[in-house]
């Protein structure tokens, strides 16, 4: 039986007090009446009133949900196929560069991939707005979703594939009708991972936007860097809101997935 | 050597492996091995672990492609076809059931992939339940059923498509002896009933002997010997076979004569025997003398008892009691240690023999086999 | 006629295969490699005013000959300015020495909180590892802006400490070195003790047994047994931060002073603000030459760890 000490219990909490005590205070604070962060003014909901008059955040939020949508399901799709190359191909010419290309974005400073995409960008040609940042966000989000979804490829009991060919079904129906949905939740945790490092992002999507395709965290920096608003802790509630819903709800849907394992 | 049903000859094998290798990267896993199997046959592959009969199973199935050597079935060489196009199905060790189909979906499953038309499935489906008494369990799903019951649903699946060829693949292992019993007996019925080619990969000497019509003995990826179960016991033709199968007594020799099936042996630690055994061998050849500890007979030193040729004297060193038999540990006044087991048909009243008695130990000429 | 057929299964099995690891092959390289390449090329340009603000400008049209005027127009000139300029070296330093400290703190903080959890009840943990993940998934952004509430010269940190008599005057807390590293392990810890934990997790609770049976104390039985078993896991975590943390931009940035700059301010200065690509490429360049050490190391754990399985 493992035995946690009290040691282990205070490190477990201490850490957890320390990672949500910001976002706790922000929550607060974007019902605080009071403009200042040392007066407190009573409760209110002005800022989120002043939010939703606030066309220019609103516009950014609408187009960062679109960004991240495209993007985690374009690197979903790619990063599953890199996962399975990466767990099944076995040894072939190029594995090592391969592997290379996959996992070198999980590790690279995003400044460097920014300024990169952007100046492929430029020698292409190609108008930078919407479509460039999705592209760049799908390249670094891929190497995630290859990351989880391996890891489930890892502990995949292969004798179900087996199984399955050895009554009749052939490879590729084999891999779609037995092993896709049962690791799904994998390729949903990469999905959402993958949302959320877009929906996120500030570096990358700098260098690679154009005009007309401004991303929330780019119009929550430009913000910032005047000062700190409320209106901000509006919207950052909101947004830990939504992802707080889509968690539980995600951990509520593998459960029950999980059940049929 | 292809190894061939001694009884029938003139039929063709169903499955033949035709000097079938196997590696992996340096090790080998299996060495040149051919073998028959028939129709209607059970066929056991038999050995302790490691020494390829999973590979040679899996090469039956598809999973693994040889690298040398055909397998054919039917005659046709079925080498090069993958696992989803032979007419082979097989139960996994660890069932392999998918675990977001129900049962009936399960077993619907190869029948699917054949295009058979919904109402013959239902009714094939409906028929493989009652098969293996699981009637009314079509709706659940795996992780709801037991262990043994998912066993049987392993079975009724792989053999919902009525194949030429049934591979078990270790089956009973993770049942509980009780289980393991019944489902034993269950299985003869089925293969009996169905008259299918069962072959099943063991590493357990009990099930196999129970089981199989023959087995095919594997060491170190090469064949030892295949042969009804019977044969194996009485008749080994190696001391690895004779030591893997079941207790037995090795004594080590040398020929002095051999004729008309009565081979007198002069044992190296001291003593004659004498075996009736109809094998080819010369006076002066190293051999070996097989006893199984059941054929020897223990008598006090008390009783009266013929020395000579097949008669040892010694001193009992252990007693392990059974309940039903008995097994002694006695040192030969020679050296050699021998294992003898006694069968009680009465109640046991009071030991006769205890540890430390001086004892004769004796066996008739036919119980010994000499092995090369 | 089964071999023929099985031949042609085979072929086409082949090509799907192949089709399978093209795929993520090509878009990876088109868009990761080869922009990749570029920045390369870049570093070797001039900057002038212009579209594209940089020459010489790879002409393909013109032949041969442009193709020679292309190579003799690059240059190691960025290189040169980098390794003159005392700004750029003190940038790279200032870097490597943050990354480091936040590495190294990442790993003090990070260690007890993964140990604990993989200590915990086993349905606890999974819940756990969610709260501990949880605030990587709301906006990054966010919560550095929350770290600015807090430390900012009226903020709740001070008020906090005037109100508790520590100090008499609020603090300057923010545009120092502190608030950057304290931003950066905010940011980081999730980093550092999920690979922590995922190594953790596997470990055999026996061996600790066995090394209190064998006269270790809790403490011994620890760093002899506990720690190295872990070292996969403590190496996976310390290069998954060190090496992003080197080129960070925004917590510097938000956090920092504008004094001093680490590499990734230097980097988005020169290319937003002095609008010189070349320079900014060739500081991007001298980076990953930097960190290229570290980052073969991670990739080949990552390959073992495949291997492994």
């Amino acid at each position: 039986m493992r035995k946690a000490s009290l040691f282990n219990v205070t490190s477990v909490a201490l850490g957890l007090a320390f990672l949500y005590l910001p976002i706790a205070i922000l929550v607060i604070y974007s019902f605080n009446a009071s403009r200042l962060v040392t007066i407190w003014g009573g409760w209110s909901t002005r800022w989120y009133v002043a939010l939703w008059h606030d066309q220019a955040m609103l516009d950014a939020a609408w187009t960062s949900l679109r960004i991240a949508a495209l993007s985690a399901t374009a690197a979903s799709v790619l990063g599953t196929l890199a996962a399975v190359v990466l767990v099944r191909a076995g040894r072939f010419c190029g594995r090592t560069m391969f592997s290379g290309l996959v996992y070198a974005p999980l590790v690279m400073p995003e400044v460097i991939i920014g300024l990169a995409l952007l100046l492929l960008f430029v020698a292409l040609d190609l108008d930078r707005g919407f479509w460039t940042v999705a592209i760049a966000h799908t390249t670094l989000t891929l190497s995630f979703v290859t990351v989880v979804v391996q890891s489930r490829l890892l502990t995949f009991d292969r004798s179900l594939e087996e199984a399955a060919m050895d009554l009749g079904c052939p490879p590729l129906k084999t891999f779609l009708t037995i092993t896709l949905p049962l690791i799904f939740p994998a390729i949903a945790a990469g999905w959402m991972l993958a949302f959320t490092l877009s929906f996120d992002d500030l570096v990358i999507a700098s260098f690679s936007t154009g005009p007309g395709a401004t991303t929330l965290p780019m119009r929550i920096y430009s913000e910032v860097r005047l000062g700190v608003k409320p209106e901000i802790n509006a919207i950052c509630t909101i947004m830990i809101a939504v992802v707080a819903v889509g968690v539980v709800a995600a951990t509520l849907a593998s459960k029950r997935g999980a059940r049929t394992l | 050597m292809v190894e061939g049903n001694p009884d029938d000859s003139a039929a063709r094998p169903l499955v033949r492996f035709e000097a079938v290798s196997k590696r992996f990267g340096t090790i080998v896993a299996v060495e040149r091995l051919s073998l028959d199997i028939f129709e209607r046959e059970f066929f056991a592959l038999l050995g302790p672990s490691g020494c390829g009969k999973t590979t040679l199973l899996r090469m039956l199935a598809g999973f693994e492609q040889p690298s040398e050597g055909r397998i054919l079935l039917d005659g046709a060489d079925i080498s090069g076809l993958p696992p989803h196009r032979r007419p082979i199905n097989m139960m996994f060790q660890s069932y392999a059931l998918f675990p977001h189909l129900t049962v009936e979906g399960n077993i619907a499953f190869g029948l699917k992939q054949d295009g058979m038309p919904n109402a013959e499935i239902a009714a094939r489906v409906g028929e493989m339940l009652t098969l293996v008494k699981l009637d009314g369990f079509g709706a659940r799903k795996p992780h709801q059923l037991s262990g043994g019951q998912r066993q049987r649903v392993a079975l009724a699946r792989a053999l919902a498509k009525r194949p030429r060829v049934l591979l078990l693949d270790e089956p009973l292992s993770a049942l509980d002896r009780k289980l393991r019993e019944d489902t034993r007996f269950e299985l003869m019925e089925l293969q009996e009933k169905l008259g299918l080619t069962f072959v099943i990969v063991t590493h357990d000497q009990e099930e196999a002997m129970t089981l199989a019509d023959r087995i095919g003995v594997m060491n170190g990826g090469r064949l030892a010997q295949v042969a009804t179960p019977a044969d194996i016991y009485e008749r080994p033709n190696s001391r690895w076979v004779a030591d893997f199968i079941g207790d037995v007594n090795l004594i080590e020799g040398r020929v002095v004569s051999a004729a008309l099936g009565q081979i007198i042996i002069e044992s190296v630690a001291g003593g004659r025997l004498i075996v009736m055994h109809s094998t080819d061998t010369i006076a002066g050849a190293s051999v070996a003398v097989a006893l199984r500890p059941e054929k020897v007979q223990i008598d006090t030193m008390t009783s009266s008892a013929a020395s000579g040729e097949n008669c040892f004297a010694g001193r009992v060193m252990e007693i392990g009691y059974l309940g039903g038999v008995s097994t002694f540990k006695v040192k030969l006044d020679n050296g050699l240690d021998m294992k003898v087991t006694v069968a009680y048909r009465r109640r046991l009243t009071e030991q006769s023999i205890k540890t430390g008695d001086l004892v004769w130990l004796s066996f008739p000429p036919e119980a010994g086999v000499v092995l090369q | 006629m089964m071999i023929a057929a099985s031949n042609r299964e085979k072929t086409r099995r082949d090509w799907g295969d192949r089709l399978v690891i093209l795929i993520p092959a090509l878009w990876l390289t088109v868009f990761f490699l080869i922009p990749c390449l570029i920045v390369l090329k870049i570093s070797l340009s001039q900057t002038t005013i212009a579209q594209p603000p940089y020459v010489p400008v790879l002409d393909l049209g013109a032949g041969w000959p442009g193709i020679k005027d292309f190579i003799a127009g690059l240059s190691f000139d960025n290189y040169k300015i980098l390794g003159s300029d005392w700004l750029y070296l003190t940038s790279y330093l200032r870097s490597l020495v943050v990354a480091g400290l936040s590495t190294f703190i990442l790993l003090l903080i990070g260690y007890p909180i993964a140990y604990g959890i993989a200590r915990a009840p086993r349905q606890l943990q999974a819940v756990l590892v969610m709260a501990v993940f949880l605030p990587f998934l709301t906006a990054f952004l966010i919560r550095i802006y929350a770290w600015i509430n807090i430390l900012q010269r009226e903020g709740l940190l001070n008020d906090a400490l005037i109100a508790l008599g520590i100090v008499r005057e609020p603090v300057v807390w923010l545009a120092t070195d502190a608030a950057i590293v304290l931003g950066i392990v905010y940011s980081y810890l999730p980093f550092m003790v999920l690979p922590l934990y995922a190594t953790l997790e596997k470990m055999d609770e026996s061996l600790l047994e066995a090394a209190a049976d064998l006269g270790a104390p809790r403490w011994k039985a620890f760093w002899l047994v506990t720690v190295p078993l872990s070292a996969s896991g403590i190496i996976a975590g310390a290069l998954l931060c060190f090496i992003p943390i080197a080129g960070e931009f925004v917590i510097p940035d938000l956090l920092g002073g504008s004094d001093a700059l680490m590499i990734g301010q230097t980097l988005w200065t020169e290319f937003f603000q002095n609008k010189d690509w070349p320079v900014a490429s060739a500081v991007a360049i001298a980076l990953l030459v930097i960190l290229l050490a570290p980052i073969l190391i991670y990739q080949h754990l990552q390959m073992r760890a495949l291997e492994d399985r």
